[in-house]
């Protein structure tokens, strides 16, 4: 009774966990339009999608995928061999436990007339499944405990995971050792199926105490040649035709052997019961844990897989598209395979904000689209970490369950910026890509976030702008000019005796007739003013974030300053001064 | 057969695609062998104005990568290579840098002491191959043809460190054109930026500096622009494309731009399929009316494959060569 409510209870969890994480994939939103579509658009337009899908031509692409990359995990083998072995071990295992031993009764029962658990080929393949299940977690504990891969992380809900599994497997395979060695299942079984004199039962224990495992008590051998006869015979009669050899178990058997000396103790105990208890239990719990865990990737990933094998952005529905891109954050399993290829996830060593990592922005994403209040930090932190990215695709590339991640920063980029923290990346070639996108915004939300960040700099700067106002000297800043001095890429500045050069040579400059209404300090002046250590000044010329960088400047002076590279060191020391990366950017969660 | 690392950088990988497959086409026949490391990541040059140590740290890890498997670097991409280049030359002067670097990028196994050479394709194919051998590997030579050859800030400056060439007069990109059979036409802005590094910071400047470019080309008489960087090549082509930039004048002067290796490729007879002559927004297939023995003879924008010049264009551009 206890166990059948159990049964329900996490099978009524597992339930309401999935009902409501499909909700939240047409409720969430994280993109600037979608936040607009009302639910009920959402839910109608994706289903509509999913007919004509299905309808089209479409479906057989569905259907390739599905087989290359949700069954047979195609991806990941591009990627990596033995991740791909890892998981086809303990996804493969799995199901086929669940399938042929967790639902026996409802499947092998009915499809093999003479399914038994203990006869073969059921008693070996069950053993066989759970040691491949044991293989790919050996494999995943290697890669994230032992071979260290550069910048793969390992959260709670990874270690939540493989733990789970151990457990269920483990709790499995030493229950049937301990069953096997258990003399009180032998003694029942005797009871219940045979009619023994005591010579005779004698001889069946001696039989299966040597061939079979059990720990008897008593009887401990060696036994001679005679009594084991017999006992074979009995064993035959009685109980072969529902008794294979124990050690076709081959996990099993091994446990029956190593818990040898002191079985007559657990079984006294009543140990296996315990293990059964822990073994039920722990499924259960991994049922009704699923939809909360990231083993829910189960049931969103291939989804991901089929959605993004169908679908595009500017083709697609918006509504359909942002239901998908919520989807997606429950699709992503955190294996790191996206962070391990990243372009720019190296720099993490210099820049300690984890949100540059792929795999650790979903986390802070997830996060976000749950419409938990986040901190100013941590929205800084996120900002930073989804704009210090080179949209270089390979992300999304890679990734084994085929997130569209690209498209997936791109929106959460302009979601962050139109909340109006400035971002000093936004000045910097990183936004290259963003120009190329700005067809896709509003000119307004383009814009936006190119002022914001600018003003910050003049604001923080405390340049004056009224022209003609008299400005009091500043006192020289002795550590800006060390620092500058100090620098690897600036310390050239001293030496300019401002003859112009540069500043003629600057291909900006030569845009507007009014050069220093628009630039602020002209690059010869950015000189002269690190020199005289005038750290407000140099900071808030716009100057800084219009040059190209073509180093005709540099290339033309005559003293050797190298002026482009000074420029790129003064802005290198706005960004740090700003603030931006706080202490608070280690870690968004 | 030489060899060399091909860097990719991230630009390519993802938008310019067939920059790889014509430059990969034109190596694989001038028999130099570029072999790729998956691992190799950002060069780094985004990362310049807002860290300078992760910008070393991303470029040292590519150089170091790439002396572990003892092969010297090929760069595509101008940006990179000018940054991998620069990077190289911080390592090399500045030895408390090298440590600080390799103590970071010992956490990965990896090392580096300054053995690798980053080179451009475009120096690969003037210095290495040779103008020579390119030469005979030509079936069919461009005739009347004028090209406007953009050289691209980062391999030109800072000449200390790039060496590239003559970073005031250069040629190397003008003689890698000329033994195509293409004229290189003289124009003034050829050594300017392409406006392409503020691109998403000062749209309307960048656009401004493009434009402009694209105008003296254009009176220079070229029918074509000429680049061997995918940021010039992006920044040209959209501008004066469909959807990008093109609002404001850019459609007085449509100059449509060919990647370096697309234009030699054509005259070596690789598939133009590979060549991707069909990847950009201002259509370029026109070019092949140019061929020498041309069969296909479509316009290419504004550009016409001028009948009259054509042999003597071919004539005098191998003579400069």
């Amino acid at each position: 009774m206890f166990l059948t409510i159990s049964v329900y209870l996490a099978l009524i969890i597992f339930g309401a966990g999935v009902l409501y994480k499909i909700f939240m994939w047409f409720r969430s939103s994280i993109s600037i339009g979608a936040a607009d579509i009302p639910f009920s658009r959402r839910i109608v337009a994706t289903f509509k999608g999913i007919l004509l899908t299905l309808a089209s031509v479409k479906i057989f692409t569905i259907f390739k995928v599905f087989i290359l990359d949700v069954i047979l995990n195609r991806r990941i083998l591009q990627e990596d061999v033995l991740r791909w072995l890892m998981h086809l071990c303990i996804y493969g295992g799995f199901v086929l436990l669940l399938l042929m031993h967790a639902l026996g009764q409802y499947t092998s029962a009915v499809v093999f007339d003479n399914y038994l658990s203990t006869i073969n080929p059921f008693f070996f393949l069950r053993d066989l499944f759970g040691a491949v299940v044991l293989v790919g977690i050996a494999i995943a504990i290697y890669r994230r405990f032992i071979a260290k891969v550069p910048r793969l992380m390992t959260g709670r809900m990874d270690l939540y995971a493989i733990v789970l599994v151990v457990v269920i497997i483990c709790s499995g395979i030493i229950l049937l050792g301990t069953k096997m060695a258990s003399y009180t299942v032998y003694e029942q079984m005797v009871a219940d199926y045979t009619l023994l004199d005591p010579e005779e039962s004698q001889a069946l224990e001696a039989y299966w105490v040597q061939e079979f495992g059990v720990v008897s008590p008593t009887a401990q051998g060696p036994f001679d040649a005679e009594t084991l006869a017999q006992g074979q015979e009995l064993h035959s009669m009685s109980c072969a035709e529902c008794h294979i050899k124990s050690q076709w178990a081959f996990t099993g058997y091994g446990v029956a052997r190593i818990i040898r000396p002191f079985a007559v103790w657990l079984d006294g105990l009543n140990a296996r019961g315990v293990l059964w208890y822990i073994h039920f239990f722990a499924c259960l719990i991994g049922l009704a844990y699923l939809p909360f865990s990231k083993m829910f990737h189960i049931i969103a990933s291939p989804l991901s897989l089929l959605a993004n094998a169908v679908m595009e952005r500017g083709r697609s529905d918006p509504a359909v598209i942002a239901t998908k891109q919520i989807m997606e954050l429950d699709a992503c399993t955190h294996c790191g395979t996206c962070t391990v290829r990243c372009s720019v996830g190296a720099a993490l060593e210099e820049i300690p904000n984890i949100n540059i990592l792929p795999s650790e922005k979903i986390a802070s994403i997830k996060a976000l689209a749950s419409g938990r209040k986040l901190t100013q930090s941590e929205l800084k932190a996120i900002q930073e970490g989804v704009y210090l990215c080179t949209n270089c695709y390979r992300c999304t590339v890679v990734c084994p369950v085929g997130i569209n991640l690209q498209d997936l920063w791109f929106n959460v980029r302009e979601v962050l910026l139109q909340r109006g923290l400035p971002e000093l990346s936004l000045l910097s070639p990183l936004s290259f890509y963003r120009g190329l996108m700005s067809g896709e915004m509003t000119p307004r939300d383009y814009n936006k976030p190119l002022m914001k960040a600018r003003k910050a700099i003049a604001d923080k700067s405390g340049i004056q702008k009224e022209q003609d106002q008299v400005v009091p000297l500043p006192r020289t800043d002795r550590e800006f000019k060390s620092r500058l001095n100090l620098s690897a890429q600036a310390s050239t500045f001293s030496v300019c005796f401002g003859c112009q050069t540069c500043t003629n040579a600057c291909p900006v400059v030569a845009q507007y007739a009014d050069p220093q209404e628009v630039l602020g300090l002209l690059p010869h002046q950015i000189m002269h003013a690190c020199a005289l250590g005038l750290r407000g000044l140099a900071f808030g010329s716009a100057m800084l974030w219009d040059c190209l960088t073509c180093y005709q400047c540099q290339e033309q002076c005559p003293q050797g300053v190298g002026i482009t590279d000074v420029l790129y060191e003064l802005k290198n020391v706005t960004v740090e001064q700003m603030g931006l990366q706080t202490s608070h950017r280690v870690s968004a969660r | 057969m030489k060899q060399y690392a091909l860097f990719l950088g991230c630009t390519i990988p993802a938008r310019l695609q067939h920059y790889e497959s014509a430059a990969r086409g034109v190596l694989d026949r001038l028999d130099v062998r570029a072999i790729d490391i998956k691992e190799f990541n950002c060069c780094g040059y985004p990362l310049r104005n807002i860290n300078f140590e992760a910008f070393v740290l991303l470029s040292a890890r590519n150089l170091a990568l790439a002396e572990r498997a003892g092969l010297d670097i090929m760069a595509l991409c101008q940006c990179c290579f000018g940054t991998l280049k620069k990077a190289h030359v911080l390592l090399q002067e500045d030895k408390s840098l090298r440590q600080e670097v390799n103590a970071v990028l010992v956490k990965e196994g990896l090392h580096y002491e300054e053995g690798v050479e980053v080179r451009h394709l475009l120096q690969v194919l003037y210095h290495e191959v040779g103008i020579k051998m390119i030469k005979k590997h030509i079936a069919r030579p461009f005739a009347g043809l004028n090209i406007a050859a953009h050289y691209g800030c980062h391999v030109l400056r800072p000449s200390t460190i790039v060496q590239f060439d003559d970073p005031v007069s250069p040629t190397l990109f003008d003689e890698l054109v000329g033994v195509t059979g293409a004229e290189s036409v003289p124009w003034q802005r050829r050594l300017e930026c392409c406006g392409a590094p503020l691109r998403g910071v000062n749209d309307e400047l960048s656009m401004t500096l493009t434009n402009k470019k694209l105008e003296d080309g254009k009176d220079a008489g070229a029918d074509y622009l000429c680049v061997a960087c995918p940021y010039c090549q992006i920044q040209f082509d959209t501008v004066q494309g469909e959807g990008g930039m093109s609002a404001k004048g850019a459609e007085n002067h449509r100059l449509p731009t060919i990647l370096y290796p697309q234009l030699l490729g054509l005259c070596m007879g690789i598939d133009t399929k590979a060549l991707g002559l069909e990847a950009n927004q201002v259509p370029i297939t026109g070019i092949e009316g140019f061929l020498a023995q041309g069969k296909k003879g479509r316009s290419a924008g504004s550009s016409q494959p001028r009948e009259a010049g054509r042999g003597k264009g071919a004539q005098k551009s191998r003579r400069e060569v």
